[in-house]
């Protein structure tokens, strides 16, 4: 059964009350949880366990992709496709590809980047629930807000929302669906 | 409670934004720019002048469509005239925005935070006014995609050694990840206009460019490795854009040209038009908008601190160019110089020299860097100067090359300083455009600068 409320979210005007709070509730041992601020907050990386991501790996990827896709372009059109004699000088002439190389490194490597970042964090996402507290628009002005969401197991509708205002957060409030 | 916290803190000898700021106030100050009615004056005329000189540049390419390249002053054997100088001056200016954003982020400078975002626009803007050149310049326009390898009826493809098509690959890679970068930065300040936004329209654009961004701390993760890898990956792609600018000069045989130290002396070469161009733009800005407490008399010093340093890179490079010619033993190099320094265009290469060799000495002292009226007219200086460089490189090596039957001078067109003056409209324009459409400064950035951002240890009781 898909529970009625997808969480419950809590106010802060300070980054450090949220910090504090996550922790707390991390310790309480709540898993499916985030927060939401105008800036990233560095310490939340650490309480929430998000130093690894895969986006390295992506943008590795796309960048060797890019290379080799460079060079082997280049290497085809200049020895098999299109060969130019120029004075029995080898056809190929690989210093003269670095550059084309390297720049279609850089290229996919960037676009991978953007794509793969979009792609990690699930975004174009035009609706997402805690967009329904009316109050949500300040996260991206001057609030902090800490979410629990009603799929993780430990989630109790009295019970967190009670936890959660002991640690002074400013305004507890249902996150509907 | 939070006055039982400790704060220990060094105190900053020089803040990077005034105090007194808060979250909330920042951001209402850098979206005000965007969300209100108010424009002033300068908005007005800055894209008053922009659309007049863009009209300038759509009849000058118009005109060159119409009757082909000969309108301009390009005869043998200066067939790069106007049109390289202003492809090789723009690209370098852009290069100032690309430094700031990639470079100082990964040299942990936070005082980039408050130029990077209208720098990075001002790169996005500069490469496209760069780009216009070469495609005019090609006669036939309307045939660039032959620059591209592609499989064609006449299986004619380009030649990968020539430094032209790097040249090609260089500037379309640099103008795609320009775009991207500056687009990532934006994301989340097109959140919060999303979010501050009362026109239900602006409310739906801004919403939908920022693509549901919400601040989650999982996103500012990713979104924070994606900003490092994409500063890493900028950092050698711009300075090997300049690099390969140069090589288009370098690779030929031409006196004056083929020599190894271009490529850095045409990268400090473009810093350092660009942070004049930074300055040109941050001056007037920060003045009409009233955005002193953010863009301070910190980040403007800091900026004619770099323009110094890379002015003095350019300085000594043009000693050691002119030191080279000699060494060389070579006699086409040293007339090649001889005639820069004393021959038709010797007006053009000491006023160069004034410009960007003598004038950029007075940024030594503490009181004129100070003073942003000085900085104004010390940067435009600049910008001419470096205009006369690339003009100096080109026009003078390609009319006095080797073999003094076939010198020829050149002489500019009035459709030649028309097109110039038409993407300085263009520039003019976009830029103009962009400052009130898109927050010209890091609102997230800028807010990570304020104190009350560090998160506070608490002393255990």
């Amino acid at each position: 059964m898909k529970p009625d409320v997808y969480g419950v979210m809590a106010e802060f005007d300070n980054p450090t009350d949220l910090v504090n709070a996550t922790r707390a509730v991390c310790e309480q041992g709540y898993k499916k949880l985030d927060t939401y601020t105008p800036f990233p907050i560095e310490e939340l990386n650490d309480i929430l366990h998000l130093h690894k991501n895969k986006l390295s790996l992506i943008v590795l990827v796309g960048g060797l992709l890019g290379g080799l896709s460079g060079f082997l372009l280049q290497y085809f059109v200049t020895v098999i496709y299109f060969p130019i004699n120029v004075a029995g000088r080898p056809l190929d002439s690989w210093p003269a590809y670095i550059i084309i190389t390297f720049e279609l490194t850089i290229l996919l490597g960037c676009i991978s980047a953007v794509f793969g970042m979009l792609a990690l964090c699930g975004l174009p996402m035009p609706y997402h629930p805690v967009f329904n507290v009316p109050r949500f628009s300040a996260a991206s002005h001057d609030r902090f807000f800490l979410c629990i969401e009603a799929a993780d197991p430990l989630f109790d509708m009295e019970k967190t929302s009670g936890l959660l205002e002991t640690l002074e957060a400013k305004e507890v409030s249902e996150v509907a669906h | 409670m939070a006055d039982e916290q400790q704060v220990i803190e060094k105190p900053e000898p020089h803040e990077i934004l005034a105090k007194g700021y808060t979250f909330g106030t920042i951001t209402d100050q850098i979206a005000a720019v965007v969300l209100t009615k108010r424009t002033p004056l300068l908005w007005i005329v800055g894209i008053g002048t922009g659309f007049a000189l863009l009209n300038l540049l759509l009849l000058s390419a118009t005109l060159l469509f119409a009757k082909g390249v000969g309108i301009w002053g390009i005869r043998t054997p200066v067939m790069w005239g106007f049109a390289i100088t202003n492809f090789v001056w723009w690209i370098g200016i852009g290069h100032a925005g690309t430094l700031i954003s990639a470079i100082l982020l990964l040299l942990n400078q936070k005082w980039r935070n408050s130029i990077n975002r209208f720098a990075e626009a001002m790169t996005l803007f500069a490469v496209a006014c760069a780009g216009m050149f070469p495609l005019l310049h090609m006669g036939r326009p309307w045939l660039f995609y032959w620059l591209f390898p592609y499989p064609n009826s006449t299986t004619v493809q380009p030649n990968f050694r020539s430094p032209l098509v790097w040249d090609v690959f260089a500037v379309s890679t640099y103008a795609t990840v320009s775009a991207l970068f500056w687009f990532v930065g934006l994301i989340p300040d097109l959140g919060t206009l999303r979010d501050r936004a009362k026109n239900s329209f602006a409310k739906y654009a801004y919403g939908m460019l920022a693509m549901g961004w919400r601040g989650s701390a999982r996103h500012w993760s990713v979104y924070e490795t994606a900003t490092l890898l994409l500063a890493g990956m900028s950092t050698p792609l711009v300075l090997s854009v300049h690099t390969v600018v140069s090589f288009d000069f370098t690779i030929a045989i031409v006196p004056g040209w083929h020599s190894t130290f271009f490529p850095p002396y045409f990268v400090a070469g473009a810093i350092y038009s660009g942070f004049a161009m930074v300055l040109a733009l941050a001056i007037p800005l920060r003045a009409s908008y009233g955005l002193e407490g953010i863009i301070t008399a910190r980040h403007l010093d800091n900026c004619a601190k770099v323009m110094l340093a890379t002015g003095m890179i350019v300085a000594y490079a043009y000693i050691m160019e002119v030191f080279m010619s000699w060494y060389s033993g070579s006699v086409y190099e040293q007339q090649a110089f001889w005639n820069r320094m004393t021959g038709p265009y010797s007006t053009q290469y000491w006023f160069l020299v004034t410009c960007n060799i003598v004038s950029p000495n007075l940024l030594w002292f503490k009181s004129f860097r100070s003073k942003p009226a000085l900085l104004f007219l010390s940067s435009i200086i600049v910008l001419i100067g470096m205009w006369l460089e690339r003009y100096m490189i080109i026009v003078s090596s390609l009319a006095q090359d080797y073999v003094p039957s076939s010198w020829s001078l050149f002489h500019a067109t009035r459709w030649d300083w028309a097109t110039y003056w038409g993407t300085i409209g263009l520039f003019l324009f976009l830029f103009f455009l962009f400052v009130r459409l898109l927050p010209m400064i890091s609102i997230f950035e800028v807010r990570t600068l304020l104190p009350q951002a560090k998160v506070r240890q608490e002393v255990k009781r």
